[in-house]
């Protein structure tokens, strides 16, 4: 239901829109294109009034943090919808020309179309790139475009989520390998028809950091050129895995985050779940049923080394179009680097893509009764140290991932080849790079 | 009611009667038909009746239970508390603003179609045709295609994100002026109104003492179809705005329902269920309320006297 609704307002609006975006990108007035990190000071010094879109639960917490550190600067938090809701906005909003925020959360897959339409102020001007050494290695890569364009605010390192108590039920191991994984979900389906270790309807969230692990490099950007290869050599490795789970209908058709998918999740029909390490919290917080049943395990691997890929995760940008992106920037630093706003963060169980947070003691150290007392985050933080490196998503990835259920998607309905599937997609990605003026190849 | 007095009749009469068996005032049953019906009052209260239900349970009792069975726990009032509670009662200010856009942009929308149905019946005036033949194009264009220029349109004009940007494109509504046009024409006699002329009354005053008097009914349906679109609008809100605090309920339960998904998800499935119920229960008031005027209204003028 809600990817439906969801395409056909991306489908529609922003199809229109963006075109017009790109083709307007050098009409609008850039604010004073020089800064200089004494300015961000200066900045927080003279004061001002600052609007930031986030869905972040923490957005509120944190943004009265900082304004009593510095009672000069009034932030107003919108909830200018979850993720693709919230781009629709922004992408209309830099379009138009005016009615976009200072500050935007913008999730690290989304990041290089915002660059594209030229909406987003590079930070190096103000020193920012210097903050390099405090993030992860993979995280720092998704904002560094030619510029720095975000700072990172979480991560998500997948790692594969299971439901103990199915998994002792069932006398099932926990898969180290993919074919013990395939393994493992067929014992599962043979013993009882209605359960499955794992869903996918069909979710380009997912496919891609899973065709990330599996070693594909599908997309090339450089500038306006554009290379997509949805039949490389990762690529392929991972479609023909999961075509061995997606054909004997080994995998449940629910749509992740769907109602269905928590009632799933809540009564133990769907026993397991690869997901960025952010997930851990959202099953505690979400679905109190699973108390004491779930864990956390690395991501199966192809051949035993352990590689895992960015699932999900975003960055905060400064709009091109703020009164004040000095003022922007420096909130930005205050949010995304500094102790006391990323402990607000913590607290409100996000995953952080900081490395000194990450190695902390107290934060590897924690373990929830939830998890059965399993120190979860020492799993994740490895996670977050074993993620391949080279990857890069579209210039105008919201696109298309909008129209994989319409490609792809097909190949899940019908429990056929994700091969076939694939080439239709880079087909209509072909298409739509071309006539937005992209050189594909 | 006729029937019950028909039915003794037919007892006496046995076999022999002359008259048909079946009149206008005691048709003949049908099974298939009422089945028929059956099948369609079924099909537009199940969904309702789901709704009832499932407001009532917990998110846990949600993700356990059958859809159409109770849960384990009676949770609607608990449901309708956290509702108005959730987020420092967001949920208010969005009943609020959908009022406002409600108030005034039906409200404005039955005004000014009213007012420019009845001119345009009643005077002649160069343009008359043309501009009617605008209007008449008018409602075949649909508004969701026309939300993206308008978007734009408003852009410049720098009213996105204020509540002008949705009351303003309510106030038109060329199928209301349309129907005025025709109501005014059935049921407001020219000589009437040259009656009330002769007696000396203005225009202004004949329109507000006599004609709208007559148009009431005309007037009601106007400003419920009025009532119904833009309590329902949802696509022009959704691109115009982009603050939570101007949503209409809508746009707003939405959001609520979207929060189940990604990185940050905290599903609130029950709250937008008790949500979606009190958002129908003003709007199925407002037509209860209102449909012996909308029956009315829809019946004049079909016989002529």
């Amino acid at each position: 239901m809600s990817t439906l609704k969801r395409r056909t307002v991306i489908g529609t609006v922003p199809a229109a829109l963006a075109t017009g975006a790109l083709a307007a990108c050098g009409d609008d007035t850039e604010p004073a294109a020089a800064g200089s990190p004494e300015d961000l000071d200066a900045a927080l010094e003279r004061g001002g009034k600052l609007t930031y879109w986030t869905w972040t639960p923490s957005g509120e917490a944190q943004a009265a943090a900082f304004t009593a550190q510095y009672p000069n600067v009034e932030v107003e938090v919108v909830n200018a919808g979850t993720a693709t809701d919230e781009y629709t906005a922004l992408q209309n909003a830099v379009a138009a020309g005016s009615g976009a925020p200072d500050v935007a959360q913008i999730e690290y897959y989304a990041l290089q179309q915002f660059v594209l339409s030229d909406a987003l102020v590079d930070l190096g001007q103000y020193g920012l790139a210097d903050l390099e050494p405090q993030y992860t290695a993979s995280t720092w890569a998704a904002v560094d475009l030619g510029g720095v364009y975000g700072l990172p605010q979480d991560s998500g390192p997948m790692v594969m989520l299971y439901n103990q108590a199915v998994f002792d039920e069932f006398g099932l191991t926990v898969p180290a390998t993919w074919d013990e994984y395939v393994a493992a979900a067929e014992a599962l389906h043979t013993a009882d028809p209605n359960r499955f270790l794992t869903n996918d309807a069909g979710d380009p969230g997912f496919a891609q950091p899973l065709i990330w692990q599996a070693g594909g490099r599908p997309y090339t950007v450089d500038g306006t050129n554009v290379g997509i290869d949805l039949q490389d050599e990762g690529t392929r490795r991972w479609a023909d895995l999961w075509n061995r789970m997606l054909q004997p209908g080994l995998l449940a058709p629910i749509p992740t985050w769907s109602d269905d998918w928590w009632k799933a999740l809540s009564n133990g029909t769907v026993a397991s779940l690869i997901s960025g390490s952010w997930m851990p919290g959202i099953l505690e917080g979400s679905v109190p049923e699973g108390a004491g049943n779930w864990r956390v395990a690395p991501v199966p691997s192809y051949d035993g080394t352990p590689v895992t890929a960015e699932n999900g995760g975003s960055a905060q940008s400064v709009l091109k179009q703020s009164a004040d992106p000095a003022l922007a920037a420096a909130f930005l630093r205050w949010l995304n680097s500094s102790p006391e706003s990323i402990a607000v963060f913590l607290e409100n169980g996000g995953f952080p893509s900081t490395t000194a947070e990450l190695a902390s003691p107290e934060f590897t150290g924690t373990a929830p009764d939830y998890f059965g007392g399993q120190k979860i985050n020492e799993v994740c933080v490895a996670a977050s140290e074993n993620v391949a490196t080279g990857f890069q998503y579209l210039p105008f990835q919201v696109y298309a991932n909008s129209v994989f259920p319409d490609t792809v998607g097909a190949a899940y309905t019908e429990q056929g080849d994700l091969n076939a599937g694939l080439e239709a997609w880079q087909e209509s990605l072909e298409g739509y790079g071309e006539a937005q003026g992209f050189q594909v190849n | 009611m006729p029937t019950a007095l028909a039915a003794p009749r037919h007892r006496t009469i046995h076999h022999r009667a002359r008259r048909p068996r079946h009149s206008v005032a005691s048709p003949r049953k049908s099974l298939a038909l009422t089945l028929l019906m059956g099948l369609f009052l079924a099909y537009a209260l199940v969904p309702l009746a789901w709704l009832f239900i499932n407001a009532s349970k917990t998110q846990a009792d949600l993700f356990s239970g059958f859809g159409l069975a109770f849960g384990d726990s009676f949770a609607l009032w608990d449901n309708i508390v956290r509702t108005f509670t959730y987020d420092d009662g967001i949920f208010l200010r969005w009943l609020g603003n959908t009022l406002l856009y409600v108030v005034l942009g039906a409200g404005g929308a039955t005004l000014l179609a009213t007012l420019a149905g009845y001119g345009l019946a009643k005077y002649a005036f160069p343009g008359r045709k043309a501009y009617f033949a605008v209007i008449l194009g008018a409602i075949a264009v649909p508004g969701t295609a026309l939300a993206v220029p308008t978007f734009l349109l408003f852009s410049e004009l720098e009213l996105t994100n204020t509540p002008w940007a949705i009351i303003v494109p309510s106030l038109i509504s060329p199928f209301g002026l349309y129907l005025i046009w025709v109501y005014t024409l059935e049921s407001v006699p020219k000589e009437l109104l040259e009656a009330a002329r002769i007696d000396g009354a203005g225009e202004m005053r004949i329109f507000f003492t006599i004609s709208a008097k007559l148009l009431a009914p005309g007037i009601v349906t106007v400003a419920l179809f009025a009532v119904v679109a833009t309590w329902n609008n949802y696509f022009l809100p959704l691109i115009m705005l982009s603050d939570p605090n101007w949503y209409p309920l809508t746009v707003g339960l939405n959001q609520w329902s979207e929060q189940a998904s990604g990185v940050a998800a905290e599903p609130i499935f029950n709250l937008v269920l008790t949500g979606s119920l009190l958002t129908i229960v003003p709007i199925v008031a407002v037509f209860i309320l209102l449909q012996r005027f909308w029956q009315s209204g829809l019946s004049a003028g079909s016989v002529k006297g």
